[in-house]
């Protein structure tokens, strides 16, 4: 906390370090933008736009969608399997952080995680932007030593004996985790089981929400 | 670099804190500086090697005390300033006092949508692939001081190649140079107790893509 007298206007009361934080990231990304506008390196409606397609069209449903698929389309399991970039093209989720994509199947034996202990390497057109935890010390040191731990704070515990495996994203190759359908979805269509599909169960931090159970 | 981003197997950094995903943002100044960043790569005076180089190389006091999206302004602002387009006295001044080197390559609003689009795959024409899927390796004790995606908790343990993905970009390289130097890729599989000793947790594995530079054959 600075403790020198305040004599501008404060629009409200700062009473901790984080409005105080936020405040300067305000300020200087504010300040880095105009210096880059005013210099024409940088069109803010372009910044507009590039925010525009991470908040509002590529995101999760994207990847939902691919799951559905696969769990209702044998043919396109099949070719998840052997070309997964090229599967997912297919339904028009194409483009960057999403290059070079590897889809993994869980099955009762085997559970798998994705994790990119070395900064953020995320599926960006099936799954958007990464979250917070994603991103963060605690998901990307402990992710690849004990992922058990790491499940339950997501309140998922697997059976003793599900081995696991962890993929961490080195690499431009990016890893889509394709979970186990769910008991109780048969007959279900594929829109209806792409809104059973959560986020966190495509990196392998959850299991997909079961019918009639609100995801 | 042994930097402050080589996380993986490290203890002490507490629990993990979920969040909905509809979560997108948790400030209007994390949008700007996602935009900022995405829109500064056209200016081609880096690439998503140095990129990344530039987030490790932060000192690790502040990259373990920022949030992500900080650290993504803080390593912009310094790859901006090493390129010339931004001086520290604009930085104090808040605006612009010279010309930019490159608006000629602003990204438009227009050509975003196809730049995010069409991404930038690594794969390269490169050398033929000397392992093969079930090969033992052992990846090398490489400690570079410069960038490097070899992970330390998977520095000289052995493992099993389960993919080869041809010849990609070599971040080792490309990070300090313009040359691509394309090296063959793999996906390489280890057991959790050559990982971590004896308390490691017997059910599991953990993969890593490692370029051939990384690794030696190991006798079966």
């Amino acid at each position: 906390m600075h403790d020198h007298p305040h004599d501008h206007a404060h629009g409200h009361d700062h009473g901790h370090d984080h409005d105080n934080e936020m405040d300067e990231m305000t300020a200087r990304a504010r300040a880095l933008e105009t210096i880059l506008v005013e210099k024409g390196l940088v069109d803010p409606a372009a910044v507009d736009a590039i925010i525009e397609t991470y908040e509002h069209q590529v995101g999760p449903r994207n990847g939902a969608s691919v799951v559905a698929r696969a769990w209702t389309d044998p043919d396109f399991a099949d070719w998840l399997r052997r070309d997964a970039t090229a599967a997912i093209s297919s339904m028009g989720f194409t483009g960057r952080q999403g290059e070079h994509m590897v889809a993994v199947f869980n099955t009762p034996d085997q559970h798998n995680m994705v994790v990119c202990t070395l900064c953020s390497c995320y599926p960006w057109p099936v799954l958007g932007l990464p979250p917070t935890w994603y991103k963060a010390p605690a998901y990307r040191s402990r992710a690849v030593r004990e992922p058990r731990a790491v499940l339950a704070e997501f309140g998922v515990t697997l059976p003793e004996g599900t081995r696991i495996h962890v993929w961490d994203s080195t690499a431009e190759v990016r890893y889509l985790v394709i979970p186990e359908r769910p008991a109780g979805s048969d007959g279900m269509d594929a829109e209806a089981l792409a809104a059973l599909v959560t986020r966190d169960s495509m990196i392998g931090c959850g299991q997909p929400a079961r019918p009639g159970v609100a995801a | 670099m042994n930097g402050p981003q080589d996380l993986g197997g490290r203890h002490g950094f507490g629990a993990v804190v979920p969040e909905p995903e509809t979560d997108r943002f948790h400030a209007a100044w994390e949008k700007r500086v996602l935009g900022l960043t995405l829109a500064c790569g056209p200016l081609a005076h880096w690439n998503i090697d140095s990129s990344r180089h530039a987030r490790e190389s932060l000192p690790p006091a502040i990259y373990y005390n920022a949030s992500y999206y900080e650290i993504w302004l803080r390593a912009l602002t310094n790859l901006l300033e090493r390129a010339g387009e931004i001086g520290a006295d604009e930085l104090a001044a808040g605006h612009a006092l010279r010309p930019g080197l490159r608006p000629d390559r602003c990204l438009t609003a227009a050509d975003a949508p196809g730049v995010l689009a069409r991404g930038g795959p690594a794969d390269r024409p490169g050398p033929a692939p000397a392992f093969a899927v079930g090969d033992r390796v052992r990846t090398r004790n490489h400690q570079p001081a410069g960038h490097t995606r070899l992970p330390g908790y998977a520095r000289g343990r052995v493992g099993v190649v389960t993919a080869v993905h041809g010849a990609h970009v070599f971040p080792d390289h490309h990070a300090h140079s313009p040359e691509e130097d394309p090296k063959p890729l793999y996906t390489v599989q280890f057991d959790a107790g050559e990982l971590y000793g004896a308390d490691a947790d017997p059910t599991l594995t953990v993969s890593i893509e490692a370029w051939e530079p990384y690794l030696d054959r190991s006798p079966a």
